[in-house]
């Protein structure tokens, strides 16, 4: 028993000052699959029962419906490669390395951690996908979180809200620069650090600033929702509401950066963990 | 002899039937309209089920189990590797300690036990994550130790049926 309490506090430790672990947490994790499949099954049927009893008239209405959006989005796309191509020229025309290009897969929420405490969800995408230790997460409204483990066919996500993770951010109004820090709870963020003087107001839009080389460039966090000065305290009390919905989008979008992508297919065979 | 090779595999059958849907139970997602803070009443499953084949089966489940299990529980929760590890161990450890006494309790004195073994868990799990800084202590920590006491009855029951009726020796 002594000996296997050691064992346990060595792995704890190891595991807590290095990255050693990561691949034996990796063949464990291929083991836990079926359960982790197992406790989705209950909120994937009641899906597909809903599916099933889901009358053809509202189908119908909901697949027309689809389209006409889907029409919306095409015309917008296609818009958006003229002016992303149009923006890449002139970035070209500046020297400027940044250039709007980045891919997406798809992945699907399969779990969701149970201790309310951490903000922590379980996605259906995994090594065999190219999905790397520190890969930023969208949904359609804006930047989830990051990836913080990876395992053959599930990867583990840490979302912005939790109190342990911060995000680099810009005021899109002002390009003010500042850190996002998450509070514990999934409608509001804290903005750290925020002087007095800043400029920022109520309804700001925060779009992630790229610094820090993690998240990618431009794409929205949240928008403020309480600016608050207070003459005995340095700095503003600042809070904002998270962009994405993070506790109900189900399908989301995992970015490949352009160097990401390389540096991804380089260290394929490895499990491709990233600083 | 036949007979007793087939009993056996059919208790193995039991116990990682058992385990398994605890570990199921621990982690499956609450609907989505249930408030987030509703997870702290969700009681510790695991270190119920494990408790209870300890008692009953002490040559069978022990310590090793209760580490095995406990990695497991640290890949499926996304804890430190070993935390769960440690905690189940001492907790399989007082538990196997006791079970002699334990045979002997009434229900409702078992689940008192069940209470003050789980919040040790429960403890340890906090101190290993205050150590490594992401956690802080509020009463809501002991919450879950508080329901396990309050489910112990129905589980202790449950899994004595599975017992009998499968002859899980």
């Amino acid at each position: 028993m002594l000996g296997l309490a050691a064992v346990s506090l060595v792995l704890t430790a190891v595991d807590h000052f290095s990255g050693l672990l990561e691949e034996v947490r990796a063949g464990l994790s291929v083991v836990a699959t079926p359960v982790v499949m197992v406790a989705d099954l209950p909120s994937r049927s009641a899906r597909g029962i809903g599916d099933v009893l889901s009358s053809r008239d509202s189908m119908r209405s909901r697949i027309s419906e689809l389209e006409s959006e889907l029409l919306m989005l095409r015309a917008r796309t296609e818009k958006m490669a003229a002016l992303t191509s149009e923006n890449n020229r002139l970035r070209d025309l500046l020297g400027s390395a940044a250039k709007l290009q980045d891919n997406v897969i798809v992945a699907e929420l399969v779990g969701v951690d149970p201790d309310p405490d951490r903000h922590e969800v379980i996605i259906d995408k995994g090594t065999r996908d190219g999905v790397f230790v520190g890969q930023p997460l969208l949904d359609a409204q804006g930047l989830m979180g990051q990836v913080i483990a990876t395992s053959r066919y599930n990867a583990r996500v840490l979302l912005i809200s939790d109190h342990t993770h911060s995000v680099p951010v810009q005021v899109a109004r002002s390009n003010l620069r500042l850190i996002a820090q998450g509070t514990g709870a999934t409608n509001r963020l804290r903005l750290m650090h925020v002087q007095n003087t800043a400029d920022i107001r109520v309804g700001d839009l925060l779009i992630s600033s790229g610094l820090g080389g993690r998240f990618p460039v431009g794409y929205p966090v949240g928008v403020v929702e309480r600016v608050e000065h207070k003459s005995d305290r340095p700095f503003a009390i600042v809070e904002a509401m998270p962009s994405a919905l993070l506790d109900r989008s189900r399908h989301v979008l995992l970015v490949f950066t352009e160097e990401r992508r390389l540096a991804g297919r380089r260290g394929e065979g490895s499990d491709g963990s990233g600083g | 002899m036949e007979a007793v090779a087939d009993t056996k595999a059919g208790g193995s059958w039991i116990l990682f039937g058992t385990i398994f849907v605890s570990m199921v139970l621990a982690i499956v997602s609450l609907p989505e309209f249930v408030p987030d803070e509703l997870g702290y009443l969700r009681p510790e499953w695991v270190p119920l089920v494990l408790i209870y084949w300890i008692i009953a089966l002490p040559q069978r489940i022990g310590i090793v189990a209760a580490w095995m299990v406990g990695l497991m529980m640290d890949v499926l929760m996304g804890s430190l590797l070993g935390q769960h590890a440690i905690a189940y161990i001492l907790m399989a450890y007082v538990t196997y300690s006791l079970y002699q006494r334990l045979r002997m309790f009434a229900i409702w004195q078992q689940s008192l036990v069940v209470f003050a073994i789980v919040g040790l868990n429960q403890l340890i799990n906090f101190w290993i994550e205050n150590i490594a800084g992401v956690a802080d202590w509020t009463l809501w920590y002991l919450l879950p130790s508080l329901m396990s006491a309050l489910v112990w009855p129905w589980v202790f029951l449950l899994l004595r049926f599975l017992r009998r009726t499968f002859h899980v020796t």
